[in-house]
């Protein structure tokens, strides 16, 4: 079918055009207020690339190298701005590619909408060519998914998509449309979705259950605050922090909470979990009122729930009723938003301070920074410490840098080490954990922050599951600030065979290529560092570019990250060495 | 804690691939669905799905959070069997011969309280709706003659109790 439309022609918010699927299909993101998305163009979804190209000017598309990192850069830019990724790929292997990240995007609560082209409704079933189910194989990781096989299904679904991905607690939703529906013709009009009658995003907060909760809270001796992702997305940074002021409690963050109060803020006791603090894991079994804030007592939080928390009452503030009593039973529940929860229950939370029980946190404080810190930050052994790297990063950054980590050791390290000012400024993939994350979240990052620093820490392994996606730095010119550290070995898993299996280390030895000179055929500025009064001032030369720049820092090779709560173990139990 | 018998029921949207969004959050937990039957509801445009499940109470009440939380449910619940009026159907083809030839068969469908649904040259068919030991009880007694085939329908099942559906719907349109 013939496309008469042209790019100047038709605004979003015009009614009744007689338009294209494909061309409905830009106005519906641009109506949204997309103005980026990240892809790979394919056979199926030809004819909305060919929109993309009249509507350039508008909607800025940026060619991936691979669908996955599409997902990925999506949800960074998700994560750093708030606003719904979106990312589009072809149909079958496209669309298949797109699965880690919305398995990634649905463990981490990040809205993401994906765009998938699909074959003509006739050959649907029919084994066509690049014909695959994304229907059925996204469903268990979308939060929900649609195939519109007519034209004029497209404004509403989209406009159902973008209402779901965002609201409530977010989640990626998939979108798939046959071919024949982007080249038929629809009368065009949009609407937002303003609600679905099925769906309840944000559960009303119920007054008793907050007068309960603060009841507690003003009663309790030793009470603690363990804060996660819902703190961010639901834009309740400034009431987390008049809450833990006004009740002078002791909070901790999980892995995605990071970034939500201030790092030096004399109250933010450090991270909960398998390699977080010392002091808020072991006093989680001492604390007599656990006060659990946009969270989700994931395994990695809580080890043996057995013993996790047994004696003290337990608080749950939360917007997913899914996440109630789902692994750790609750005394009091308090659904609802975030923001809006915490806003109910701070003029009813009594003025207090707990110095004594803050001073146990700051004991045990001292005992990790002599055993485990220490080390790490200011180690006198000669070779560099990733944990040294990520302190060189904080003075350069004067904490004000989105760090945008991949998984394993280097992403404990920099998740314990780095400092924040500002929230939304650490990006990792937390639930999945998902290498080779880092680098196509980091384009994202940077796309959605551009007047601030991204700096990407990366182990060597998980640097070579997406290291084509330097190519997209470059065609971008994106000023992404990468650091590799380089050991040589899968580190954490390393670690693990270390501990666990009697150091037989298989498959976890890496031989790796010349990073630099990789990064100098990307035409991206690069440097390694292998000693230590070289990484200050490499550090800094790398912060003060004004463009892309690779730093490979050889650390040693066999490093463990400490403390560790071992597999299976209880939060108490957790090790310093 | 014990495993038990839990009917699950869940009003929804009519969509395709729901079913399988439903199935999967079963799947993802390694629980078996001992039956499944969907239909329309009470309400317009409102499909209902029942479950049965044979698990613990805890697990019952988390899968039933899972598949709340999915977009287009509108509501699930879950009950015990003293909760709920239940039944099953079950359809047996059985040859015509032994309708005349075997007295004790006309006994079984008079005590069974089966209907014969249609009879022919060569066959003839019995329904019986109940609970599933007395399907089970009339195919132990059918079986010593030849059963040619068997069938047995999911638990269909209202509760006792209310389930607020159409005020909750109202509340959305207003």
């Amino acid at each position: 079918m013939e496309n008469t439309q042209t790019a100047n022609k038709p605004k979003a918010t015009a009614k009744k055009l007689r338009i294209s699927g494909a061309e409905a299909i830009i106005h519906c993101l641009l109506a949204e207020g997309v103005d980026l998305i990240y892809g790979y163009p394919g056979g199926a979804i030809m004819p909305v690339y060919d929109e993309l190209y009249k509507f350039s000017d508008r909607l800025n598309h940026v060619l991936t190298r691979h669908e996955q990192a599409a997902t990925h850069a999506a949800q960074g830019y998700a994560r750093v701005s708030g606003k719904v990724g979106v990312a589009m790929a072809t149909s079958g292997p496209g669309a298949t590619n797109l699965v880690t990240g919305l398995a990634d995007a649905q463990i981490d609560s990040t809205p993401m909408v994906c765009i998938t082209g699909q074959v003509a409704r006739h050959l649907l079933g029919s084994d066509a060519f690049q014909e695959t189910d994304i229907i059925g194989i996204s469903t268990p990781v979308t939060k929900w998914n649609y195939q519109i096989t007519r034209a004029s299904e497209i404004p509403a679904i989209l406009a159902k998509a973008f209402f779901i991905a965002r609201s409530g607690r977010p989640g990626p939703v998939l979108i798939d449309i046959t071919k024949n529906a982007q080249f038929d013709e629809l009368d065009f009009e949009y609407t937002h979705c303003k609600g679905v009658r099925s769906y309840n995003p944000v559960p009303k907060p119920d007054a008793d259950a907050i007068e309960k909760a603060a009841e507690l809270i003003n009663q309790a001796k030793k009470p603690f605050i363990v804060f996660g992702q819902g703190v961010i997305l639901g834009h309740a940074e400034k009431q987390l922090k008049a809450l833990v002021e006004k009740s002078g409690i002791p909070a901790a963050w999980t892995i995605l909470g990071l970034s939500a109060l201030d790092s030096d803020h004399p109250l933010n006791v450090g991270m909960v979990g398998m390699h977080g603090n010392y002091g808020p894991n072991v006093l989680t079994n001492e604390c007599d009122v656990l006060i659990a804030i946009g969270m989700r007592f994931d395994d990695r939080v809580t080890g043996n729930l057995d013993s996790y928390a047994k004696q003290a009452r337990i608080i749950h503030f939360e917007i997913d009723p899914a996440e109630i009593d789902k692994n750790v039973p609750t005394d009091v529940a308090v659904l609802g938003d975030a923001r809006e929860t915490l806003s109910l229950l701070l003029p009813k939370i009594r003025e207090n301070s707990h110095s004594e029980w803050l001073g146990e946190f700051h004991q045990k404080y001292e005992e990790e920074f002599k055993q485990v810190i220490e080390k790490d930050i200011h180690p006198v052994k000669p070779g560099l410490t990733m944990g040294e790297v990520v302190a060189q990063i904080n003075d350069a950054s004067g904490h004000e840098a989105v760090i945008v980590t991949d998984v394993g050791q280097h992403q404990m390290v920099t998740c314990r080490y780095a400092k924040f000012k500002e929230s939304k400024s650490n990006i990792t993939s937390g639930g999945l954990g998902t290498m080779g994350f880092a680098l196509p979240a980091a384009i994202g990052a940077k796309m959605g922050a551009l007047n601030r620093q991204v700096v990407a820490v990366i182990g060597d392994g998980g640097y070579q599951m997406t290291i084509q996606e330097l190519a997209t730095i470059y065609q971008n010119k994106l000023a992404v600030k990468i650091v590799v550290l380089n050991n040589d070995f899968l580190g954490m898993v390393r670690q693990w065979q270390e501990l666990f299996f009697e150091s037989r280390y298989a498959s976890t030895v890496m031989v790796n290529p010349d990073f630099v000179k990789i990064a100098e055929g990307y035409y991206i500025k690069a440097r390694r560092v292998e000693k230590r009064e070289d990484l200050a001032e490499a550090v800094s030369e790398m912060m003060a570019s004004e463009e892309a720049y690779f730093l490979e820092v050889r650390v040693e090779k066999e490093g463990n990250v400490f403390p560790m709560i071992p597999s299976g173990a209880s939060v108490s139990e957790i090790r310093l060495k | 804690m014990e495993k038990s018998w839990f009917t699950i029921s869940v009003y929804s949207e009519n969509n395709v691939g729901l079913l399988n969004r439903i199935s999967g959050i079963f799947l993802k937990r390694h629980i078996n669905i001992e039956s499944l039957n969907v239909s329309k509801s009470e309400i317009d445009e409102v499909s209902k799905f029942t479950i049965v499940v044979n698990t613990t109470e805890s697990w019952t009440r988390r899968i039933v959070s899972q598949i709340e939380k999915q977009v287009e449910v509108i509501k699930a619940f879950y009950h015990t069997d003293e909760e709920t009026i239940y039944q099953e159907s079950a359809l047996f083809k059985i040859a015509s011969h032994l309708l005349f030839d075997e007295r004790q068969i006309q006994n079984i469908i008079k005590e069974s309280n089966s209907q014969i649904v249609t009879v022919s040259r060569d066959f003839f068919v019995l329904a019986k709706s109940g609970r599933r030991h007395e399907i089970d009880q009339m195919y132990f007694e059918l079986e010593p003659f030849g059963i040619m085939q068997f069938v047995r329908s999911g638990r269909i099942a209202v509760t006792k109790s209310e389930m607020p559906i159409t005020s909750l719907l109202e509340k959305f349109q207003h």
